[in-house]
């Protein structure tokens, strides 16, 4: 027998200031403080100060921020879904009604923005909502299915019926205020919705969706109507997602079929599994990393699309805990080499 | 007029069921929504086009082969892929969906999208059926059609292998405990589906143009029959195909032909809202063991 | 005894071709302790599905304080007080054991009963969890389900009915899966449950145990009801015991 060679196994110490009981630190000097602060204050204070440098970083960066942040705001929505055990694969669908509700307000009424924004998220939600209630009922695949479809035909019917201003789209739409209105309105809508999401879904509320998610039938054992809270959730997912239509809309002055176009179901999609499903930070971070990298990429044409779907095959298959797990582990966990045997 | 609309609206069911039932066979066995279908369905057709017009192979072995690469290449998606995230509803059809947008999406970004991707009729002509035109390659679709149904169903009912599918369709956990080797069966499941899809669109495609957004067509189709008619269930998958189908060449002959597409929305949301799991489908969502 | 709190009248439920229940009708009093036993396949899960609505009976109604909720959907039934456990524990495996029970506390039967924001509601879950033997003070509670042991799985399961705070349990199988020691500490948690005058219905194997706490037993077999008689004469029956022929339960009281 040849000699065993010494093994090694990683060894995984959590630092020892994260607390063990979920909510309560116990802190005792600024550096604790700043080491629990920093990991959430540090990426705010960025996005709130990146918009303030336009001139440096120049002009095409910042409308590139505005993509990101809507696209974030898509895997928000979709990771939300996720946490109820429903899989979006058209998240198009959210988008492209939202923009369209918008579009067609301020083209009939020639209404302002400030009306037309929110009214299309909300009428947006509500017809999504809508339109997927009936899938509510049932369980598995048929909500991927149904989502899949929808904004495809919903662009076919565009098309064929040559309503909303068929292939051409609505055009010459009332343009946002003001630059800075632009930039910081997606910001804090994005933040807004990050952080509410993150709290709602730890509040009991969220532990009832997580519970559907789970074991649909225990929660209904427990006297809960799963139906309604599986359409409180898509609502609430569709207001999201309208959100970023909407916005869209006027920003581009423009609504057309390509709001319903498979980069708005397949970029989120991608965001979310990058990053890390079920931690809401985890989207967000995906969307951060892949957009502005798809504009670095932007002289590959489709080939993008190819490459986020070996991205998407790749996490799901071989890295299911997502970018965003794995920063956090590192940053609270020291790790070593010890001797095994 | 009314002839007519009877043989185009068969025809057109036809077209609709085989482009249906590959996707359906892999849900009713493994419950593998596969959504790369329209991928396969696809590559299949630039698969016939590339051996035909790079290789010069004969017609006859060009569809062979791609049949079985196709078939096997279901198969091998299966074992590399789905193996590891069998189970998890929101990887399978995440990774599945990926799968066919990247191949979709792989053939746009290497310029197969100019007209002169078509694929040859397996036999030019045509003859009259009553006083109506009918070309041989429909009759073909006719025929290929109703011969996979029947040899579905002998296969199914009369093979070993079919009857395992059948066992793992009914409850897995009673198939594994007689014997029946689950990912194999679902790998196989998965080759069949593959194959189907592309036996489809070599008679299918030669009808119009190889054109990828045909690719989310076709998934759209299965999906829409499998809705209309129920998931897992053959003979939904008929009944959907024969509504469906013959909706169409009405609405194709008295309105728009643009007008089609429509009629998958209306008919998706009006069942959707009356009977959520499809016209054949078992409203299974209660009656699972608990 | 009292008023009838549930009846059951001829309930037929057939999986194609299978007939899982067949005929069956029974009455159970307020404050009564019922034991339903049957071989394995008899058709008592079914009959627990049927009552709690998540499986609609081919026909045969049932009435709960002389409503009729037959075919009504499983949480409406719930809501109404009756609660039940499932034979194949299915916790929510993600979330600690006091969490699980957020959900029941969060329907909106319990708000009703007592009211309490976020956060108040640990207080209770962890209550609760101590009326079923979760150890307090130790960390037990606090664990995420998927790395409970299964007879913890069970009780959390039963804990989770008693959350709702129900008029009617059911219980099937609690004690499958149970060691001899963690049976022997349940027990005296039914028997208490039921002298605080909660009605239950309890499907169980292990014919001992139940017969030592029933105060009737029902047997099924096939599906159809074969004998209705109090815990001491049930083994008696000639149908039970053909049933029951050649199984080890026969075997043990016999
Ligand atoms: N959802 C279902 N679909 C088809 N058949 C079913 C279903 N549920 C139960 N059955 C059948 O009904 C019969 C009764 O099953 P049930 O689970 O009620 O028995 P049980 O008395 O609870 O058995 P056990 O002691 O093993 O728990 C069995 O033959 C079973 O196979
Ligand atoms: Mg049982």
């Amino acid at each position: 027998m040849n000699k065993e060679p010494i093994k090694f196994r990683k060894e995984r110490l959590d630092r020892g200031i994260k607390a063990r009981c979920e909510d309560i630190f116990a802190l005792s000097s600024y550096r604790e403080i700043l080491y629990l602060l920093l990991p959430r204050v540090l990426p705010v204070a960025l996005l709130l100060v990146f918009p303030l440098f336009k001139d440096i970083v120049g002009l095409y960066w910042e409308k590139v921020l505005v993509i990101t942040c809507a696209i974030a705001l898509l895997s928000l929505s979709w990771d939300w879904l996720a946490s109820v055990g429903l899989i979006s694969l058209g998240q198009a669908l959210f988008f492209g009604v939202g923009a369209y509700v918008t579009g067609s307000l301020n083209y009939a009424f020639k209404w302002p923005p400030l009306i037309t924004i929110p009214l299309g998220t909300l009428g947006g939600a509500l017809i999504c909502t809508l339109l997927l209630l009936p899938v509510l009922r049932l369980r598995g695949v048929y909500f991927a299915i149904v989502t899949l479809t929808l904004p495809l035909l919903l662009m076919r019917f565009i098309e064929t019926t040559k309503i909303l201003g068929g292939t051409e789209g609505l055009s010459a739409l009332t343009p946002l205020p003001s630059l800075w209105v632009e930039l910081y309105v997606p910001v804090f809508t994005l933040l807004i919705c990050l952080f509410g999401f993150r709290r709602l879904i730890n509040e009991d509320y969220g532990l009832v969706l997580q519970g559907i998610r789970d074991n649909d039938r225990a929660v209904m054992s427990g006297a809960i109507n799963i139906y309604w809270f599986k359409t409180q959730a898509v609502f609430l997912a569709a207001l999201v997602g309208s959100f970023p239509g909407a916005f869209m809309t006027h920003y581009y002055q423009f609504v057309g079929m390509p709001a319903f176009a498979l980069d708005y179901s397949i970029l989120p999609l991608t965001a979310a599994v990058l990053g890390g499903v079920g931690t809401f930070a985890g989207p967000t971070l995906g969307a951060f990393i892949l957009v502005p990298l798809s504009e670095v990429l932007r002289a590959f044409g489709t080939l993008r699309v190819v490459f986020y779907s070996a991205i998407l095959i790749i996490c799901v298959v071989g890295l299911p805990e997502g970018v965003f797990h794995y920063i956090r582990r590192k940053y609270h966990q020291f790790e070593r080499m010890v001797e095994v045997g | 007029m009314l002839l007519s609309i009877l043989i185009y609206g068969l025809i057109n069911s036809i077209i609709l069921a085989l482009t249906a039932i590959g996707f359906s066979l892999t849900f009713g066995i493994s419950g593998v929504a596969n959504f790369a279908y329209g991928g396969f369905y696809i590559l299949s057709g630039f698969l016939v086009w590339m051996l035909l017009n790079y290789l010069r192979f004969p017609l006859l072995l060009a569809i062979a082969l791609t049949i079985g690469v196709v078939g096997l290449l279901g198969f091998i998606t299966y074992w590399i892929i789905l193996l590891r995230v069998r189970g998890i509803a929101l990887s399978e059809v995440i990774a599945t969906f990926a799968l066919g947008v990247g191949i979709l999406e792989l053939f746009r970004y290497l310029g197969f999208v100019t007209y002169e991707f078509t694929l040859p009729y397996l036999k030019k002509g045509m003859i009259l059926i009553a006083g109506v035109p009918v070309d041989y390659q429909r009759l073909y679709i006719i025929g290929i059609g109703l011969a996979l149904v029947l040899f579905l169903y002998f296969f199914t009912h009369h093979t070993r292998i079919g009857l395992s599918f059948r066992g793992i369709a009914q409850n897995e956990r009673t198939a594994i405990s007689l014997g029946i080797r689950s990912d194999w069966t679902a790998a196989l499941s998965l080759a069949f589906g593959c194959a189907m899809g592309a036996l489809a669109a070599i008679v299918i495609l030669p009808l119009g143009i190889i054109s990828i957004n045909t690719g989310y067509e076709v998934l759209l189709i299965a999906v829409a029959v499998g809705i209309v008619g129920g998931l897992e269930s053959v003979s939904g998958i008929l009944i959907a195909s024969l509504i469906l189908g013959y909706t169409q060449v009405f609405t194709g002959t008295y309105l728009k032909p643009e007008w089609m597409m429509v009629v998958y929305l209306a008919a998706i949301v009006i069942v959707l809202t009356i009977k959520p799991s499809g016209l054949f489908g078992k409203f299974k969502e209660l009656e699972e063991r608990v | 005894m009292s008023e009838t709190i549930l009846k059951v009248e001829g309930l037929n439920k057939n999986f194609g071709g299978v007939a899982a229940i067949v005929d069956v009708s029974f009455e159970v009093k307020k404050g009564e302790l019922l034991g339903i036993i049957g071989p394995n396949g008899s058709g008592k899960t079914t009959l627990v599905n049927l009552l709690t609505g998540f499986v609609k009976p081919d026909s045969g109604r049932v009435f709960y304080r002389g409503v009729d909720i037959t075919g009504k959907k499983p949480y409406k039934i719930a809501e109404m007080g009756i609660a039940r456990t499932f034979q194949m524990v299915k916790p929510f495996y993600q979330l600690s054991a006091f969490k699980n029970l957020i959900i029941p506390l969060y329907s909106s039967r319990v708000r009703r009963l007592r009211g309490g924001m976020y956060g108040d509601r640990d207080d209770v879950a962890i209550d609760l969890l101590e009326d079923v033997g979760f150890e307090r003070d130790s960390f037990v509670p606090y664990k995420v389900a998927s790395s409970l042991p299964h007879g913890y799985l069970k009780r959390l399961e039963l804990a989770r009915c008693l959350a709702l705070r129900p008029e009617l349990l059911i219980l099937d199988e609690l004690f499958s899966g149970m060691s001899m020691s963690e049976v022997a500490s349940t027990l005296p948690i039914i028997e208490r449950l039921n002298g605080e005058g909660l009605t239950i219905l309890m499907v169980e194997h292990r014919l001992k145990e139940l017969f030592r706490i029933a105060h009737r037993v029902i047997a099924l077999n096939f599906g159809s009801k074969i004998a209705d008689s109090p815990p001491g004469e049930i083994m008696e029956n000639e149908a039970v015991k053909a049933a029951y022929l050649g199984s080890e339960e026969e075997g043990e009281d016999a």
